[in-house]
């Protein structure tokens, strides 16, 4: 990795909540201008490992840096180099689109002709030029989402870190706000990015996996894919609730689950499986209309790295 | 860096009252409450007694009894309810509340003074509001004592006794509202104040804004005073609107400087507005912090300041308490200007211990923000 040029860096980074321990020794780098995925379950500890980064959170303990700056001690110029999208929409309902720009121009010391030249552009970058004078409030999520972005980015922070920037809004929309991501990052802007959505994933230049507040995986999505241990099988049968009871259990198998209205398996010898398992589902009165290996996709690499780290914590 | 931008307080400020002209709760609070708690208690609180309900028994029915009667009701704290025929009658108006004061005149009043002897009145009381009753007897003794006098002087029998020339200085009146009403000021500005700004904080708790207004470099001092200074102004023209309407709708002397009350009321607002900022930033909850704002400054500033009892009469628990209640500096600081015309040289530890109250209001406010998410 780059060393101390990195925009990002964390060292054994924690946080503990009283016993619970949100976040436990991560420690990763994010090259300058690189779009870096944060994926995990629900309470795998990504919110709160952005928070400690941007210094919303003070860690428990390690180190790390942003910009140049050290977290925990030089919060504001953190503050100063960073734009942040938190997960929950949080700008101002009551103000209008303008208001809520001029409003974080001025806490970002962005005046006079940048000002005017900064609101022209977060207006026409999230397509809000017609709609300057109206209540955020009633703007579509998909908008305010837009807007939200615009006000995080005002200064031209060199990093920007989006929590779930796109949670709740249609595929459309989220192609928007991917492709408004690219652009940033095209400028040079090092964007650090959680998401739920695999297809976001594709997206990132390098992906890092939490779960239950370790980092389990760190790789690009390309090199995840190729370190998938096990061959994976795709069965496509016309009863996938009898061929997933069939399947479940059998020694050939390490996990089965219904993947849309296929079921894919995870198995330990190819060859194996692929002999034995057409046996067990004739032997239980369930038809295949087809058995071969394919390659996985991320969702089924990180459903496999969870599993393997012991599960998601709320499960 | 700088501890304080001008810049960032602006924003906040700005931001601050472009919400307040949104929000129509916030509005009346800031606006019409004052007003309509002035005029509220302005009317409901009189401590003068005034047209006291008095009954008469005239047995003696002479042009004297009817000259003391009449003197009586010149007086202009009594007013005529009935003339029954017999004290047994008057009773009946004194159970049913009719009547508060029954004056009997027995037979032969007349005959007495013409006869130089003491001549004697019966006066009854209704008991069951002791305050209303000792006050109609001091009036009652005042209208005896004077139509005796005039007695004594007609017939040129007895040498003058002697008179006291007693006069009270301020509230020459003797008003009762021309005390209320400057106290009401204090009252009033420390529970709007407080209730104002309680709201401020935990709304952006509530709504979840208080999260991007923490990731940027905004510092709690400049969030802080960018969010008292729009309520200062309110507070401020509150303030005035309050003193005018006192004065115009009450008729309450104002003798002072409106140019010293103006920087007294804007440190006590700051106070008042610190505490309610406080109590938001600690609470987070909107509906709480407006709870604790109306608890912790209403019954206080009512009670304790010296606004309802004289702190010189409270028990000494009571009395170091009230010490600790801002609106009790604040009250002298109105009463004085208002009614006595004082000038800061009297003011001034008023003026201190409020600054005081500002500094410590706005620190709380300061500390307990916590930039930082939970």
């Amino acid at each position: 990795m780059t060393g101390p040029a990195a925009a990002v860096e964390a060292k054994e980074l924690s946080r503990r909540f009283g016993d619970f321990v949100a976040v436990d020794r991560v420690s990763f780098e994010v090259a300058p201008g690189e779009v870096f995925g944060f994926l995990g379950p629900n309470g795998a500890g990504k919110t709160t490992t952005i928070k400690m980064l941007n210094g919303l959170l003070a860690p428990s303990s390690g180190s790390g840096r942003v910009a140049g700056f050290e977290i925990g001690r030089e919060r504001e110029a953190i503050k100063r180099s960073i734009g942040y999208m938190s997960q929950l929409f949080s700008l101002y309902g009551d103000l209008t689109v303008v208001e809520n720009i001029d409003f974080f121009s001025g806490l970002y010391g962005v005046g006079g002709e940048r000002r005017a030249a900064r609101r022209d552009w977060v207006l026409a970058m999230a397509g809000l030029v017609d709609h300057r004078d109206r209540l955020t409030a009633e703007l579509s999520l998909g908008w305010k989402q837009r807007l939200a972005l615009g006000c995080a980015v005002l200064h031209e922070p060199p990093i920007l870190f989006l929590d779930e920037p796109t949670s709740g809004v249609d595929p459309i929309s989220r192609r928007r706000f991917w492709d408004l991501i690219y652009e940033l990052a095209g400028g040079g802007t090092t964007v650090f990015v959680t998401t739920h959505y695999m297809e976001e994933a594709e997206y990132c230049t390098r992906l890092a996996l939490m779960n239950r507040g370790r980092l389990i995986a760190l790789d690009t999505p390309a090199g995840l894919r190729a370190g998938a241990r096990e061959p994976l099988l795709r069965l496509a049968t016309p009863d996938p609730i009898g061929a997933l009871a069939a399947l479940d259990g059998a020694p050939e198998v390490v996990r089965v689950g219904l993947f849309g209205r296929d079921l894919h398996v995870t198995v330990r010898d190819r060859e194996r499986a692929l002999s034995r398992l057409p046996e067990r589902l004739a032997a239980a009165g369930v038809r295949s209309d087809g058995l071969d290996e394919i390659r996985p996709s991320l969702e089924d690499v990180f459903i496999a790295l969870v599993l393997a780290a012991g599960g998601a914590a709320e499960d | 860096m700088a501890l304080l931008d001008l810049h960032r307080l602006w924003a906040v400020a700005r931001k601050e009252t472009i919400q307040l002209r949104r929000d129509r709760r916030s509005l009346l609070l800031a606006f019409a409450l004052p007003l309509l708690l002035l005029l509220l208690f302005g009317y409901a609180i009189d401590w003068d007694v005034r047209d006291i309900a008095l009954a008469v028994v005239d047995q003696d029915a002479s042009p004297e009894s009817r000259e003391l009667v009449d003197g009586f009701l010149a007086s202009g704290y009594f007013t005529l309810v009935a003339r029954p025929a017999s004290p047994s009658a008057a009773a009946r108006l004194f159970a049913r509340g009719e009547a508060r004061l029954l004056l009997v005149v027995p037979p032969g009043f007349a005959a007495d003074l013409a006869g130089g002897r003491t001549a004697r009145l019966q006066v009854l009381l209704d008991g069951s509001d002791a305050n209303t009753a000792t006050i109609a007897l001091a009036y009652a003794e005042a209208v005896a004592r004077t139509f005796g006098q005039r007695v004594a002087l007609h017939g040129e029998l007895v040498t003058l006794p002697l008179v006291a020339d007693s006069r009270v200085w301020y509230n020459e009146e003797l008003a009762s509202r021309n005390m209320i009403v400057p106290g009401l000021v204090a009252v009033i500005m420390m529970v709007i104040a407080a209730m104002l700004t309680s709201l401020t904080i935990a709304r952006e708790w509530e709504r979840g804004t208080m999260e991007q207004l923490a990731a940027t470099p905004v510092t709690r001092l400049e969030v802080v005073l960018g969010k008292l200074l729009p309520y200062v102004a309110i507070g401020l023209v509150d303030v005035g609107a309050i003193s005018a309407l006192g004065v115009w709708l009450f008729g309450v002397p104002f003798r002072g400087s409106a140019l010293l009350l103006f920087p007294l009321s804007f440190l006590f607002l700051c106070g008042g507005l610190g505490l309610g900022l406080f109590i938001s930033a600690v609470t987070r909850s909107q509906v709480l912090a407006t709870q604790i704002a109306l608890v912790a400054t209403f019954l206080p500033a009512f009670l304790l300041s010296g606004f309802m009892f004289a702190i010189e009469n409270m028990p000494p628990v009571l009395r170091a308490l009230s010490y600790l209640i801002p609106a009790r500096y604040f009250l002298v600081v109105t009463r004085g200007i208002f009614l006595k015309g004082v000038g800061v040289e009297v003011l001034r530890v008023q003026g201190l211990l409020m600054l005081a109250f500002a500094v410590l209001g706005l620190a709380l406010a300061v500390r307990s923000f916590r930039k930082e998410l939970g």
